[in-house]
């Protein structure tokens, strides 16, 4: 039996949670305060996913980058290579907000998406 | 003639907008809000990070997109926004100078003014490190924004310097950019950041947290060069013979956020020294009549929801001030006792609540269990239990005006550790 303290990173609380695991099962998750805990700890024990935000280069618009994110967690692991791929993209101004800009990075299921509106010059 | 509005809100960030569109969302035709920068969202547009509006939207987003949110409803509302825009006074008599492009230097007059300034950092010059002064010492906030704004990779080998959130998060922020962190550096035997940003900026990327340690000097000519990093004593003294030496370019400096106070000083409003902000009431009006305060403006804040939470109800403080006046009943002070950093609002008139009060207050040093105590005298307002305190994240406790009706002098707050030794 193992046991591994994580800090869920699903809202500002950072509750810490306690999960037994044997080889690769878990057995019990303790600590949490809500399902979101529960659902964080039991992903990650086994495969840490995350969020990635970042800034890609746009033309056409006073700015020189536009912030993005990805629409949902990618796992931990592939975030150097999505990060690759981030940093070679050139958008052009005008792009909608939530706008679609990497479709399925790095085959992953997420979009990389516009985290604001940016209009042409 | 001088331009008259019925209020007007300094500030197009976080606060500024909330205040603004509850401003307009309740009657208050004329209102305008006043913003420095070529775009309204403030600090909100170099946050690029997600983890914002959980509260507020029941969703986490990143800080542009939560910006984008309000700049919709700020379009909906028909909010009157002037943009590059700088104000340079205001008076006690609620005149406010500013200037920009377009109009030059300008004087109008307002029956009620929201500030929702934002707060700066402290720089280097606030630690006094001693050593050579090179280009690439930045505060973490200003290479956030070369970065995150700009569009200019701010250095390749760096070391962050205090532990609160924006050094956490530049710290995940410059090695996805490619550069390498060498380590975070906190003067204190614990962060300040939210644990959060503890796990997925720093122990994701292996990124060592030097607690107890400070930055003892700075060697360059031109550009950084090196760092020398000293281990403190309990009382933060470097102790001599613990020095490490970092070769880096990039030095980011994340040592605490101040309200923004020049404003509000030369106008003459009260400020808390706690928080170094207004000292406001129960509807964040400040000493002088009809100014308000709101935001990191206000103080600090470790979560925007709550900035924007605090702005509609300083919002709805000049709306009911608009309408009725400044409050007649009876003043008490809000105190922080032991244990406790402060407490906003600092004062209340228990009278003139509409239906609840929120206080926010900060305990002092962390605790894994205590006991908050809210008394009136010798008289118990309220006792609750709490687990994994700590001074980085902001309590909150509500109170109903039925609950403070019959308060007859000042309220303190109160927090004592729990011991399980025994």
């Amino acid at each position: 039996m193992t046991n591994k303290v994580l800090t869920c990173v699903g809202c500002p609380a950072g509750c810490r949670i306690n999960v037994e695991m044997e080889g690769d099962e878990i057995r019990t998750i303790t600590g949490n305060t809500c399902p979101v805990g529960e659902q964080y700890a039991r992903q990650e024990a086994v495969c840490p996913m995350r969020i990635l935000t970042s800034t890609v280069r746009i033309t056409g618009c006073p700015y020189r980058v536009l912030p993005v994110t990805t629409d949902r967690e990618i796992p931990l692991a592939s975030v150097d290579e999505v990060m690759e791929i981030i940093r070679s993209t050139v958008v052009k101004a005008p792009v909608s907000f939530e706008q679609v800009l990497i479709e399925n990075v790095l085959g992953t299921g997420a979009n990389v998406i516009a985290s604001k509106s940016m209009p042409a010059a | 003639m001088m331009k008259k509005y019925s209020a007007v809100v300094i500030g197009g960030g976080s606060a500024g907008l909330a205040a603004g569109i509850t401003l307009k969302e309740n009657g208050i035709e004329d209102v305008l809000v006043i913003e420095k920068d070529d775009m309204v969202g403030g600090i909100l547009n170099q946050c690029i990070h997600n983890g914002f509006g959980l509260h507020t939207f029941k969703e986490q987003m990143s800080g542009p997109a939560y910006a984008e949110r309000f700049k919709v409803r700020a379009e909906e509302v028909g909010l009157n926004i002037k943009l590059k825009t700088m104000v340079t006074h205001i008076h006690e008599d609620r005149t406010i100078e500013y200037v920009n492009p377009q109009e030059g230097y300008v004087t109008i007059q307002a029956d009620a003014i929201i500030l929702a300034v934002g707060c700066y950092e402290r720089n280097r010059g606030a630690l006094a490190i001693p050593g050579q002064r090179p280009a690439g010492v930045y505060t973490a906030g200003q290479a956030q924004r070369y970065l995150n704004i700009d569009g200019y990779q701010v250095g390749s080998r760096v070391f962050i310097l205090g532990s609160g959130d924006i050094g956490l998060i530049m710290a995940r922020r410059m090695m996805l950019e490619g550069a390498k962190v060498y380590g975070v550096a906190e003067i204190m035997p614990y962060s300040n950041g939210l644990p959060r940003n503890i796990k997925q900026c720093l122990e994701d990327y292996d990124i060592p947290l030097y607690l107890s340690h400070t930055v003892t000097n700075i060697y360059g000519k031109d550009r950084l060069e090196r760092i020398e990093v000293s281990k403190v004593d309990e009382k933060l003294r470097p102790i001599k013979g613990t020095e490490m030496y970092f070769d880096v370019d990039t030095l980011l400096l994340s040592v605490g956020l101040i309200p923004e106070n020049h404003l509000g000083d030369e106008a003459g409003i009260a400020m808390d020294p706690r928080i170094k902000g207004p000292s406001v009431d129960e509807n964040y009006m400040c000493s002088i009549e009809g100014f308000f305060a709101c935001g990191n403006g206000l103080h600090v804040h470790d979560l925007v929801d709550y900035v924007t939470l605090q702005a509609q109800r300083a919002a709805m403080g000049a709306v009911h001030y608009l309408k009725n006046g400044k409050p007649q009943e009876k003043e008490c002070r809000v105190m922080p006792g032991k244990g406790v950093l402060y407490t906003v609002p600092n004062r209340i008139h228990p009278h003139n609540i509409d239906k609840t009060v929120e206080f926010f207050f900060r305990i002092n040093e962390p605790v894994d269990e205590a006991v908050i105590t809210v008394r009136c005298g010798e008289r118990v307002l309220r006792q609750v239990k709490k687990k994994y305190l700590v001074p980085s994240v902001m309590e909150r406790m509500m109170f109903t005006a039925k609950q403070l009706a019959d308060i007859d002098g000042d309220i303190t707050f109160e927090m004592e550790a729990v011991s399980h030794d025994e």
